[in-house]
């Protein structure tokens, strides 16, 4: 009975994930042809792909890595943007915390934003839910997500050096990025940090590559946390 | 380009341990622990605060133009911010900033 239902929260997750690869797909696709554009052999590409696994960081690291930048400020870029992971791994303690440490650090290779958003969603909807359903469901969320992580990039970075100049490639990173930030803009704190960002990176464009960036990023995360706090005292 | 002596794979490899690390922190420890309420409020603002700050300049001066400023790029920036604030979907809005790039290079050369 118990393998019945795990087997079920596992379908559940896949079926939750389906509407994530429309998103997947085409992201892995652009990063696997930016990444073969900018000069990555398929092995890198492909490692970045399935070590690292986080979209937008391997778009930091490769556009720094193109901007020439030291080995430590595409580190320290790159792992800033995916912080935020932090917070996922902190939310699912309270739910899957109690599962065996090989069922977590699994959960953990594939917990990315939308398997996350998946879950976490499912997880509070249905708080009766065991903690091996939980385990499984998130698995079932992983399911179609990461296999077409990697399919897609291989086949980006296929296509890759094949694509004229003039589909204006270059500027794939820029949107991709734009309508990333778009959606998150649902605060005055959030806008605050963005424009932050913006402003900053802009004037500390002359210093060398990636430090900039980290500056700006560092002042934007510090006005976000500032300018919330001054939001809620007015409240 | 990347230049060639770029020690690509122990990025790959450090940004790979790094961002496991990040993923299975708090999951890693035993019982219940959460962070602390002051740095949660500002891991909320890592994105919006990293991913402005890479686009910003690229959008001003495109490398693909040697750095001056495309009016066809910059269209193409402005309408993917709007449409992702106003739908607040990240597809719809790659596609329209996709669209209008297409368009205003063709409209402009």
């Amino acid at each position: 009975m118990e393998g019945s239902t795990t087997k079920s929260a596992f379908l559940r997750g896949v079926m939750l994930a389906l509407p994530f690869t429309i998103v997947v797909a085409p992201f892995a696709m652009l990063f696997g042809i930016v990444a073969t554009e900018a000069g990555l052999d398929l092995a890198e590409t492909m490692g970045f792909a399935i070590l690292v696994i986080a979209g937008a960081a391997q778009f930091t690291a490769l556009q720094l890595l193109v901007d020439q930048a030291e080995t430590w400020a595409v580190l320290a870029a790159a792992l800033a943007v995916n912080l935020r992971m932090a917070m996922y791994s902190a939310s699912l303690v309270p739910w899957i915390g109690r599962a065996p440490f090989w069922q977590r650090a699994l959960v953990a290779y594939v917990n990315i934003d939308q398997t996350y958003a998946a879950s976490i969603t499912a997880y509070e909807r249905d708080p009766a839910m065991t903690v091996t359903q939980r385990i499984a469901l998130f698995l079932g969320t992983a399911a179609p997500v990461a296999p077409l992580w990697y399919l897609f990039t291989v086949l980006g970075a296929l296509l890759g050096t094949g694509i004229p100049d003039a589909w204006a490639l270059d500027f794939a990173l820029p949107i991709t990025f734009i309508a990333m930030v778009g959606p998150m803009l649902k605060s005055v704190a959030h806008v605050a940090a963005a424009a932050t960002s913006v402003a900053l990176s802009l004037l500390l464009a002359g210093l060398p590559s990636g430090l900039g960036l980290l500056a700006a990023a560092f002042s934007a995360m510090l006005v976000g946390a500032l300018v919330e706090m001054a939001m809620e005292r007015r409240r | 380009m990347i230049s060639d002596d770029a020690p690509i794979w122990t990025i790959i490899v450090l940004l790979g341990i790094g961002t496991y690390a990040i993923r299975f922190s708090f999951l890693a420890l035993l019982g219940d622990r959460t962070l602390p309420p002051w740095l949660l409020r500002l891991l909320r603002y890592t994105p919006v605060a990293v991913l402005p700050g890479i686009v910003a300049p690229l959008v001003l001066s495109p490398p693909a133009t040697d750095g001056v400023f495309d009016p066809a790029r910059f269209a193409a920036a402005v309408a993917a911010l709007a449409i992702g604030i106003v739908t607040r979907s990240f597809l719809t809005a790659i596609a329209g900033g996709a669209a209008t790039l297409y368009l205003a290079l063709w409209l402009l050369n």
